[in-house]
């Protein structure tokens, strides 16, 4: 289901804090690669020759994950590119990303999903697996050819950017989803609760006279595909959650059995609507940064495992786009290269979340949504590593990107952590 | 700067960081009540037979109006001419607007010109506090979507004062389409800001609880002092908004009629008025109306407002190195 190369990189990375919370690890360990997969984990290896990397004081996780990106190709290309993506992606230490189909044309079809698989294969910095779309043109009518996609490679399926907006549709495609054996992703909003939206429907959109974009806009159909997802006995993964009644109608479907699975993103775990009061359209998402105890509901969902997935949502856009006022923005951040260290500054620091949780939902949680090989430090596996400092601090640039759009909500902030090396597929790709 | 003697009591210097006007949410009462006395002052020099002050001489004052207005721009346009200022005005249709400038271009090559202060309307929330960041000028914020209109809530106030003698402990209805309103908003905040009350009253669909007492029994209107009359549009009425279900539901539970007034209520509307709709004709032309105060305290208000920002306190660091 990925497409990129692979490597067969050799390398020692000594004397690092091995932590692989699925594997039970958490100590002083050398780890060696040998021709990208690692073959020896243990207090002295024999270096044989290779690459040494020192890792004293640093932290060596298996790498990142991310379930929720947004390449801009085909169509957007001035805004990301396979290749300056999947930078952006080797950075913030993901060694696989799944990419969203709302591009243009849209990924409907076999033949655009072939295109797009055959230039990840080699201008891919990091596997990328892309998702197809549910409905033809995402115009919510009539269902693609799911399985010829499916068979052509695709990582998924999903309308994102637009809600299945008939149930029909919805359950149609549910049902259908079965002969993938592919996860199908929804984007959960009820049009005619969201139109002209701006922000959350709440005190800060009120003062500032902005047209709500109100929880329930999310949470109605968050309900609805869980009560269909029960109906048809079929998976489904709700995306970039962000109100505490979505959480709640997750954690009921979990109880009474249903087959359901959630994903937040960085800047709804870090931030609230109190941000859209600086009217920066890099605070303007979709759906947008919500209220306190929306924001805690969600930490609290990450915590006990309700959302096993952090998801970044990275959604480029050209900053001629974004340099207007707010109500005239386009919805979205960028996000690859900052989730981890702004996580740990604003939820590992304060003592919010434990490191451990944190690295598993950034990488062993997505992956086990999508069907993916679990990135995993252990004897064996292809190297998927990434080395992590944690006492780096450094401002957030936009000259710094690897991404080609600068729309960072985290511009001109210090954040502690640092992405020193990752190592995707057996191949290091990206050093710092 | 011996201008200052035009405006007799002497105004307090505004603090540093007030160089501009973009929210009622950045004033405090001492700005409030700054602003009302020099509006004062300028209110006195214009019942003069020469009505020009000579207090802004040289400088050049931009208006830019991204939406329709009658009495804004022309407003600011005498304000600024009364003070001896240049004035320049752009509207969108008709400028490169229409081509499709993006606004900090067109910010930007207006600030070629080095305007001292510009004034702008625009239909999105945030525009004119983007134009402060985009350019060097003072920025006036002449209306910005539903946000904010602060000269607006500041001419509101000096007309209540004026009518009432006082504003603290006055009671305000402001009566309609309280959602899609910026006077409101300013409006609130400007009451609450000088020890006034404030109560929103109209449909609930067109309410919003957020920003205060809120209720749609048009009764609550007999309490207060002032009943603030707010235009309604008849675009709220569209197929897909449906707020309300027509304008004559809207008029028969909220229109402004002499039946529901009580004796000694004063009424106010930002103009322009649907006569018939959010108020009776007979409401409009009658002696409780406060509607054409309303335009006149708009201009020694803007004056005022002109004036605060040019020449009063500290010289803006960025302005000291221009003139040096």
């Amino acid at each position: 289901m990925l497409s990129g190369q692979t490597g067969r990189d050799d390398l020692v990375i000594r004397g690092a804090r091995v932590v692989d919370p699925v594997e039970r690890i958490d100590e002083l360990l050398d780890v060696r690669v040998d021709a990208g997969t690692i073959t020896q984990l243990a207090p002295q290896v024999d270096a044989n020759g290779h690459r040494i990397v020192d890792a004293a004081g640093l932290v060596l996780a298996p790498a990142f994950v991310d379930p929720h990106v947004h390449l801009r190709t085909p169509g957007r290309e001035d805004e990301e590119t396979i290749a300056s993506g999947t930078a952006a992606a080797a950075a913030g230490g993901y060694c696989a990303i799944l990419a969203m189909p709302n591009t243009d044309p849209v990924v409907d079809t076999a033949e655009v999903l072939e295109a797009l698989r055959a230039r990840a294969a080699t201008e891919a910095v990091v596997p990328v697996g892309f998702l197809a779309a549910i409905t033809k043109d995402q115009a919510g009518a009539e269902l693609t050819e799911m399985g010829a996609l499916a068979d052509a490679g695709a990582a998924g399926f999903t309308d994102d950017g637009r809600p299945v907006v008939a149930a029909g549709v919805m359950r149609r495609a549910l049902q259908y989803n079965a002969v993938t054996g592919r996860t199908l992703a929804v984007h959960c909003e009820e049009p005619t609760l969201t139109r002209g939206g701006h922000a959350h429907a709440g005190a800060v959109a009120a003062e500032l006279g902005l047209a709500g974009w109100p929880s329930l806009g999310e949470s109605l159909m968050v309900a609805r595909d869980l009560d269909l997802a029960a109906d048809t006995g079929q998976h489904v993964h709700l995306m970039h959650l962000s109100a505490r009644d979505s959480v709640e109608h997750l954690e009921r479907a979990h109880a009474r059995g249903v087959s359901a699975s959630g994903e937040v993103t960085p800047h709804h775990l870090c931030l609230t609507d109190e941000a859209v009061r600086s009217l920066d359209p890099n605070v303007k998402m979709n759906p947008p940064l919500r209220a306190d105890d929306d924001r805690a509901a969600l930490i609290d969902a990450l915590r006990d495992g309700t959302i096993i997935a952090i998801a970044t949502d990275h959604a480029p856009h050209a900053p001629e786009e974004k340099d207007v006022p707010f109500e005239a923005a386009p919805f979205g951040v960028t996000g690859l290269e900052t989730s981890f260290a702004a996580l740990y500054s604003q939820l590992v620091i304060p003592g919010v979340l434990r490191l451990e949780t944190l690295l598993e939902r950034l990488s062993a949680g997505p992956a086990r949504i999508f069907g993916l090989e679990r990135p995993r430090i252990a004897v064996g596996a292809p190297a998927n590593l990434a080395l992590l400092d944690l006492e780096a601090r450094w401002r957030v640039k936009s000259t710094t990107f690897k991404s080609r759009s600068p729309n960072s909500w985290l511009l001109g902030k210090r954040l502690h952590g640092k992405v020193r090396l990752t190592v995707a597929a057996g191949r290091v790709v990206h050093e710092a | 700067m011996t201008d200052l003697r035009v405006v007799g009591e002497g105004p307090v210097p505004p603090p540093r960081e007030r160089r501009h006007l973009l929210s009622i949410a950045d004033l405090d009462r001492d700005d409030v009540e700054r602003l009302l006395a020099t509006a004062r002052s300028f209110a006195v020099s214009q019942a003069r037979e020469t009505k020009k002050l000579p207090t802004l001489r040289g400088r050049l004052v931009v208006n830019v109006f991204y939406e329709s207005s009658t009495r804004t721009s022309s407003s600011f346009e005498v304000a600024a001419k009364r003070l001896s200022a240049d004035t320049l005005t752009v509207k969108a249709a008709g400028s490169s607007v229409d081509k499709g400038e993006s606004l900090r271009d067109t910010a930007q090559t207006l600030a070629a010109y080095d305007p001292d202060v510009i004034v702008i309307r625009h239909p999105e929330a945030g525009a004119a506090r983007f134009v402060a960041r985009a350019t060097d000028a003072h920025v006036v914020n002449a209306g910005d979507g539903k946000h904010q209109h602060p000269t607006q809530a500041l001419l509101d106030l000096y007309t209540m004062r004026e009518a009432f003698g006082r504003l603290d402990g006055l009671r305000v209805a402001i009566v309609g389409d309280v959602l899609h309103s910026r006077v409101a908003r300013s409006l609130v905040q400007a009451l609450r800001l000088v020890g006034a009350e404030a109560i929103l009253v109209g449909p609930p669909t067109l309410l919003v609880p957020e920003l205060g007492p809120s209720t749609w029994e048009i009764d609550a209107i007999a309490d207060a002092d002032v009943v603030y009359v707010l235009r309604m549009q008849r675009e709220r009425m569209l197929e897909g908004a449906n707020f309300v279900p027509s304008l004559r539901e809207y008029a028969a539970r909220w229109g402004i009629t002499p039946e529901r007034l009580r004796p000694g209520q004063r009424v106010m509307h930002p103009g322009p008025m649907n006569r018939g709709v959010e108020i009776d004709a007979r409401v409009a032309d009658s002696d409780a109306s406060l509607v054409v105060d309303q335009v006149r305290s708009g201009l020694v208000v803007r004056m005022a407002v002109l004036y605060d920002l040019l020449t009063a306190g500290p010289v803006p660091v960025e302005a000291a190195v221009e003139v040096a």
